[in-house]
């Protein structure tokens, strides 16, 4: 089932959530809204799903309107980020509950509740613990149990609200790549909201990048981390370095580097802003090819696979460089060192984009 | 050699936190001796009392007939009362902790007047509305409706000084819980009376089960505002507390005690019961 969303607001008090939201979800793909907290993603999931109404604006499912729809004839299925598992049921009635409270005419017998309880759990892999409490298992068990309540259901659209969110580091990695897996085998329209960039880039067909309500950006994973739309993209997918000077014609002079920004040929002298990934600097021990500028190392971290320089600049600011670890094994880095930095790759944005 | 290390250093590890040995003690017996003097002294004092003149005396104190009738009627008024402050509690605690809605903190200040008003003042009011000289008694006495210094006046007063208990324990617990397993089971296709009676319900039961075990306690031991509404009528509108008063003041000491033991005894089951309910609360909100 495809999801559009027409010129969505909603209001709490002072504070708009969602302002003139537009999006269209295609059917059978995952999508993740991406944003920091207050951008508005929870909002518009919740929307969706008829747990909130929107102020103004509307929601088609499959082209048909469906924003005055109860939340139970909307046919969704919803994972919550504490997974709200009923705490006095067992791991099989929390998943058999969407089957059982079906009316009469539809309501499937209790073999075949059964049945289909027995091929969920197979399908999260907890076949031993059908008969445990929520409160006995672990993090990662209990968003599983909430995940195939979800699918007993067979919603049309499911809906996850930060489902990794409070799981640890491993679980939450395990758990994103098994989603992928499920949803590659069965291809039911998802809308999953996450604040954790790396996790959209590695689950979603697509990206929603939102800020302050808005929507920023959409596209494939790829297209929004390899081309930012906006400031805020760049900045909110990975650590990026900033750079304030001036373009002209196609040409931003930015402290002492000068750059080539064919998309600004028209400008004329104006104030503009530069952004850098961390990882697209790169360090040298002599001053290479044009545009190296001389700076002096002033903190090293490892941080696992990637060490971490701060470069202290001659004009003195400060940049920051994620290098592999051979990288800066080979370039035998200590700090005080002097070296020779150049930024491979900088996107320009004039400057009424304010972030 | 190194067991006696670590021990030293788990001793050292206590006594950071704790007071001497001494003060501990100290402490303790003083707890202990003002649970004695001012609780258990009486309880057992009630028990003795009650048995005096033995058990044939006891029995017989409770086989008489306006006794007897005086525990008829207190049961009928925790029947009556406990019924309704369950419903009332449970529709009140659900509004409260599930929704926002205009006025919701003018409804929580009134669940709690009962609690801050005296109950002789709580029996009055009754009495101002329905009593002869009441706004509603001339009306009601030329349709032969008798409230006060009948049964109707001793279940309302009741209703009136208990309606705190059960909304109380569950406003918490149902904030505690939230909204989310109400809207997944939402989400999953449940009606909003599914979702009240095999989500909301089933998540307070214990609490539930609390609320009323305080509510009937109170329903039966209450005295100040049932005595203003009752009139003393032997036989016909005295419930248990008011029959020990009557007992009490015509000097029949055993009989008054005997029947002042069935509250008491009343109380120690409240108890029983309300521990096993706080330590089943727990459980549940342990393993969440």
């Amino acid at each position: 089932m495809s999801i559009t969303i027409e010129n969505l607001s909603k209001n709490f008090g002072n504070f708009a959530a969602l302002s003139d939201v537009n999006l269209e979800v295609p059917s059978g793909e995952l999508v993740a809204l991406l944003g920091p907290s207050g951008s508005g993603k929870t909002s518009l999931l919740r929307i969706i799903a008829g747990l909130e109404h929107p102020d103004r604006g509307t929601v088609l499912f499959n082209g048909q309107e469906a924003t005055r729809r109860q939340v139970k004839q909307r046919k969704v299925g919803f994972v919550f980020q504490h997974y709200a598992l009923f705490r006095h049921m067992t791991v099989f009635d929390n998943i058999a509950f969407g089957l059982t409270v079906k009316a009469k005419a539809e309501r499937p017998g209790k073999a075949e509740i059964r049945d289909k309880v027995a091929r969920l759990l197979k399908l999260i892999q907890l076949e031993q613990l059908a008969g445990r409490y929520p409160g006995q298992l672990s993090g990662g068990q209990r968003q599983r149990v909430a995940l195939a309540r979800a699918l007993a259901v067979e919603p049309e659209v499911l809906l996850l609200d930060e489902p990794f969110g409070a799981l640890d580091a491993k679980v939450r990695l395990e758990l994103r790549r098994w989603l992928r897996r499920l949803h590659d085998e069965i291809h039911v329209t998802s809308v999953f909201v996450t604040h954790d960039q790396e996790e959209a880039l590695e689950v979603a067909d697509r990206i929603v990048v939102m800020n302050k309500g808005r929507i920023e950006q959409e596209g494939t994973p790829s297209e929004v981390y390899d081309h930012p739309a906006t400031p805020f993209v760049f900045d909110f997918l990975g650590s990026v370095n900033l750079f304030r000077g001036r373009v002209h014609a196609g040409t931003a002079q930015m402290g002492g580097l000068r750059v080539h920004s064919p998309e600004h040929a028209t400008a004329d002298d104006a104030p503009a802003i530069g952004y850098v990934r961390a990882h697209d600097i790169t360090i040298e021990r002599v001053p290479g090819e044009g545009g190296a500028v001389s700076a002096e190392v002033s903190h090293l971290l490892s941080v696992g696979p990637l060490v971490r320089v701060e470069l202290r600049i001659a004009g003195g600011d400060t940049w920051e460089a994620n290098l592999p670890r051979e990288e800066a094994d080979r370039l035998q880095l200590a700090v005080g060192e002097k070296v020779f930095a150049r930024p491979r790759k900088m996107r320009v944005f004039v400057e009424d984009y304010q972030i | 050699m190194q067991v006696s290390i670590h021990r030293t250093v788990k001793k050292n590890g206590t006594s950071g936190i704790a007071e001497p040995a001494w003060v501990r003690y100290l402490l303790l017996a003083v707890a202990l001796s003002f649970l004695t003097l001012f609780l258990m002294l009486p309880l057992a004092a009630v028990f003795v009392q009650a048995l005096d003149k033995g058990w044939e005396a006891y029995l017989e104190a409770l086989k008489d007939p306006d006794t007897f009738s005086a525990i008829k009627l207190t049961l009928v008024a925790a029947a009556c009362s406990v019924p309704v402050n369950l419903v009332f509690g449970v529709t009140a605690a659900w509004a409260i902790a599930k929704f926002a809605f205009p006025g919701k903190s003018l409804l929580i200040t009134l669940i709690d007047l009962p609690f801050s008003v005296s109950p002789v003042v709580s029996g009055l009011i009754y009495v101002l509305i329905f009593g002869l000289q009441g706004w509603l008694g001339p009306w009601l006495q030329a349709h032969d409706v008798k409230i006060i210094f009948a049964v109707p006046g001793i279940i309302l007063a009741t209703i009136f000084v208990t309606f705190p208990f059960i909304a109380r324990e569950l406003i918490p617990l149902m904030e505690s819980q939230g909204r989310e397993e109400e809207e997944a089971a939402l989400t999953l296709g449940a009606s909003g009376l599914q979702t009240f009676f095999r989500v909301t319900l089933p998540n307070v039961r214990w609490g539930i089960l609390y609320g009323v075990i305080l509510c009937n306690a109170r329903a039966m031991g209450e005295f100040g505002a049932v005595s203003v509404v009752s009139g003393h009528v032997r036989g016909s509108t005295n419930t248990i507390p008011l029959q020990v008063e009557i007992l009490y003041n015509e000097y029949s000491y055993a009989a008054a005690f005997a029947v002042a033991s069935l509250l008491a005894m009343l109380a120690l089951v409240t108890l029983a019961v309300k521990s096993v309910a706080e330590w089943k609360i727990r459980q549940v909100s342990a393993a969440e």
